[in-house]
């Protein structure tokens, strides 16, 4: 640092920002983006943001290692980490493949024992380390488990014994062996401080005198989300009990006796006035989603998507919830029901479109491209899309983007592999420079049906915000990847599978992949030697293949990429080689 | 006025392509992917641009023979078991191709629909494609016509409870053609029935699809109930 410059920093340091004051200013920082920018501004900045840290995000458990972050970070209260690639969720990385929080429980035994928080996702965790967890932090106050595997509700157990201060436990979409739902009879009689309960996805029933109790006891409940064991007629008696929720999923919507419970329902909902969230609604009829339509004035997020509603029904619906701001549907309710969404929710944000039937695709008709120009001209804010459809056009995306202009996360997904534009027989390629062209804030996109490699041509000369890009059955030739890794200076995940893209095109992104979180390319072109070279050229990555049973002895299957300051890893199975 | 399809033009009549043999894998075909089938021997969507290549040509250029295909001895143990039964029982092998992790749509909510539901498909004489609906969904009779006739824009002639004389009570009307529809169902022993004629439940349970026939061919089809007519007071109502 020149002399000039260096007095200065002195000045302000000695005068204005003493280490205690700066810390307790650092203090309100949460973005770990901006604390991220903080720590490297001078030594006393790093120091002072490193002891005011209490939560810290570790985006890819193996980036780093246990020992690191213990050293760096000693006041830790509340950890989130991810572990296994994204496309594990959909079956392309074997089991047992990793991300086993337990070396982590241990250094945070050591090290954090006040630790508060621990939101995971993609982790495996078995019961031993969730009755480690529970028996090692008195204060542990949240946990949040969201697409996890190896564990059993034996392990939920052991945290609702032992857990005294528990305000959060949410399980989410977890792969796990659901063995009963007795370990919701496990907190103890006077257990009182939950705020946050999320079993959904659970399909063992609990004891419901049970939960009734705790619901009571819990005063400060905010957040219940029951699983679709819980009938319609017991809903009411844990509504009444929860006059502070203010997210909601349901069970079972279905009616079974019609006329009497309808009445008691509807006094429930009546009563939901903090209501921002509902999910659930499995099994809803045309007859009882009505009950709903009192709890819906203040809704802003409504997740529909485990709901089979028709577009009749959901239309009728949407003309209650005004406030909308996220909507996550299944596509029976049709182009119909996207032109009520467009009508009725000029606030919307986001949109998810789910496919009921993905496998079948000869009878159920799902959503088209009409319906997604009908929310696009109703709904001008919206800025992050996910939808699952069997046909699309160039022009029709055209039409949308420039009706909303401001999508962060365009996720398009065209369910038959290489499907053209069905009108003019295109590739899609010219949907894709729309959306890149005209929607400069975009962070996340997905590309799916006929795809050249223009299409990343484009993606490489005008996604300058882009961040994710998950690419499959797409391109023609190395060209494509080149061009993305070539663009895109804010690139940081790329997930790539079954396109022909080779070890040209790996390479080409040398300089790259340091700056970035990671790169998966599963059945693409790409060979062991050409991931030899990568890993000679640049030792501070890690580059991983998964050979598959029976495959191709120099074919590199699927191969995973990532930075990391932890070296290889020392925990990989046999069938990751680390190169 | 039936739906808007794309292959139709206003006039309604059928586009070619719909119903022109081609070459193909069966049961690979997307709605609209009729020309992205790669040989159709003499036509002229035959030329194949560079962008247009078929499935399996697609396949081939890929390498993907292997994470392509789910293998049907069950080993294949990522895959939820809704779809394994599926490939065991209905499907012959390399006719339908399933690709692994696709769509990419979580293992839970593949479960979803999967419980109970109970989706029969829609026919309705004259239309290129089915529906399906899902009977769970309603508690009545008037309820699931108001639903089909949402599903194909056909306006429902006033409900009344079925009689005997139920060619006059219960049709749906295509207003731009004036053809007039039954909806009629096949049970579980393959009989096609009017539907309408027995108790709601008793329908739900042994209805297996449904089919909406034009009404000047409804009559020679139609079995009679063999359930005697329910009297007024067992009658499942709106």
């Amino acid at each position: 640092m020149d002399p000039e410059r260096k007095k200065v920093v002195e000045r302000v340091a000695v005068s204005t920002f003493p280490d205690e004051v700066l810390e307790r200013v650092l203090v309100q920082l949460k973005s770990h983006k901006d604390r991220s920018s903080v720590s490297l501004v001078c030594h006393s900045w790093y120091d002072a943001e490193r002891f005011s840290r209490t939560h810290v995000f570790i985006a890819n458990c193996y980036s780093v290692t246990p020992e690191i972050v213990s050293r760096r970070f000693p006041n830790i209260r509340s950890v989130s980490l991810k572990g296994k690639p994204r496309f594990s969720d959909f079956n392309l990385v074997p089991p047992n493949w990793g991300a086993n929080i337990r070396s982590w429980l241990v250094m945070f035994a050591a090290k954090y024992p006040f630790l508060e928080e621990l939101r995971l996702k993609r982790m495996t965790v078995t019961d031993e380390s969730l009755e480690f967890l529970a028996l090692s932090f008195p204060n542990f106050k949240a946990l949040s488990l969201f697409s996890c595997d190896g564990f059993s509700t034996d392990g939920l157990a052991a945290i609702a014994t032992h857990c005294k201060n528990l305000a959060e436990l949410d399980i989410q979409e977890n792969d796990l062996n659901d063995k009963s739902g007795s370990w919701l009879s496990c907190f103890p009689e006077n257990f009182s401080s939950l705020e946050v309960l999320n079993f959904a996805n659970l399909s063992n029933d609990v004891n419901f005198e049970a939960l009734e109790r705790l619901v009571s006891r819990c005063k400060s409940l905010k957040v219940l989300k029951v699983n679709r064991n819980i009938t319609l007629e017991q809903l009411p008696r844990l509504l009444i009990r929860a006059p502070l929720l203010t997210e909601l999923g349901t069970g079972s919507f279905l009616q079974e006796h019609p006329a009497c419970q309808y009445s008691e329902l509807e006094n429930a909902f009546n009563k939901c006035m903090n209501l921002n969230t509902l999910s659930g609604l499995s099994e809803v009829t045309a007859l009882s989603l009505p009950a709903l339509y009192p709890a819906c004035a203040n809704l802003t997020f409504m997740n529909l998507s485990c709901a089979a509603l028709q577009s009749g029904e959901f239309a009728k619906l949407l003309v209650h919830c005004p406030c909308l701001r996220r909507l996550w549907v299944l596509d029976t309710v049709e182009d119909k029901g996207l032109e009520a969404v467009g009508s009725n929710c000029p606030l919307l944000e986001e949109l998810r479109v789910f496919p009921t039937d993905p496998f079948d695709e000869d009878t159920f008709h799902g959503v088209t491209e009409s319906g997604f120009i009908a929310v696009s001209y109703g709904c001008r804010r919206l800025s992050y899309v996910l939808y699952f459809c069997r046909q699309m056009t160039n022009a029709a995306v055209a039409t949308i983007v420039q009706n909303c202009p401001d999508f962060t996360h365009f996720r398009l997904c065209i369910m038959n592999p290489w499907q053209p534009d069905y009108q003019t027989n295109e590739p899609m390629d010219e949907a894709f420079c729309a959306v890149v062209k005209s929607c400069t804030k975009l962070q996340r996109l997905a590309v799916s049906g006929l795809l050249t490699d223009l299409t990343f041509e484009y993606i490489g000369k005008y996604a300058k915000n882009l961040e994710t890009l998950s690419v499959a059955f797409a391109g023609s030739s190395d060209w494509g990847m080149q061009c993305v890794l070539g663009g895109c200076p804010k690139l940081r995940k790329l997930e790539i599978r079954d396109c022909p893209f080779g070890n040209a095109a790996l390479l080409s992104g040398l300089d790259k992949y340091e700056s970035m979180r990671s790169l998966w390319m599963s059945d693409c072109k790409v060979t062991m030697n050409g991931c030899r070279v990568l890993a000679k050229e640049m030792p501070r990555l890690n580059v991983e293949v998964i050979k598959v049973d029976g495959s191709n002895e120099s074919q590199a299957d699927k191969v995973y990429v990532y930075r990391s300051v932890a070296g290889p890893r020392r925990d990989a199975p046999p069938f990751v080689l680390t190169l | 006025m039936l739906p808007d399809l794309p292959e139709l033009d206003v006039s309604g009549g059928l586009n070619f392509k719909e119903t022109e043999l081609t070459l193909g894998l069966p049961g690979e075909i997307g709605r609209g992917t009729s020309s992205f089938i790669q040989i159709t021997a003499g036509s002229s969507s035959a030329k194949l641009t560079g962008t247009k290549r078929g499935f399996s040509q697609a396949a081939m250029d890929l390498n993907l023979g292997r994470s392509f295909y789910v293998e049907h001895d069950g080993s294949c143990c990522e895959q939820s078991e809704s779809e394994n039964e599926d490939l065991s029982v209905a499907k012959p092998p390399a006719a339908k191709a399933q690709i692994v992790g696709w769509p990419p749509v979580r293992a839970f909510r593949r479960n979803v629909m999967t419980k109970s539901c109970n989706l029969v498909k829609v026919s309705m004489d004259g239309a290129p494609y089915l529906r399906k609906v899902d009977l769970e969904m309603y508690d009545s009779y008037q309820q699931l016509l108001s639903a089909l006739e949402d599903m194909f824009s056909c306006p429902t002639i006033p409900y009344t409870y079925p009689t005997r004389n139920y060619l006059d009570e219960k049709k749906l009307m295509d207003p731009t053609s004036g053809v007039e529809y039954v909806p009629t169902y096949e049970d579980k022993d393959g009989d096609l029935m009017l539907v309408g004629d027995v108790p709601w439940k008793m329908f739900v349970e042994s209805c297996k699809r449904l089919r909406l026939i034009k009404g000047s061919e409804a009559i020679g089809q139609l079995h009679a109930p063999r359930t005697p007519q329910p009297s007024a007071a067992s009658c499942t109502s709106t």
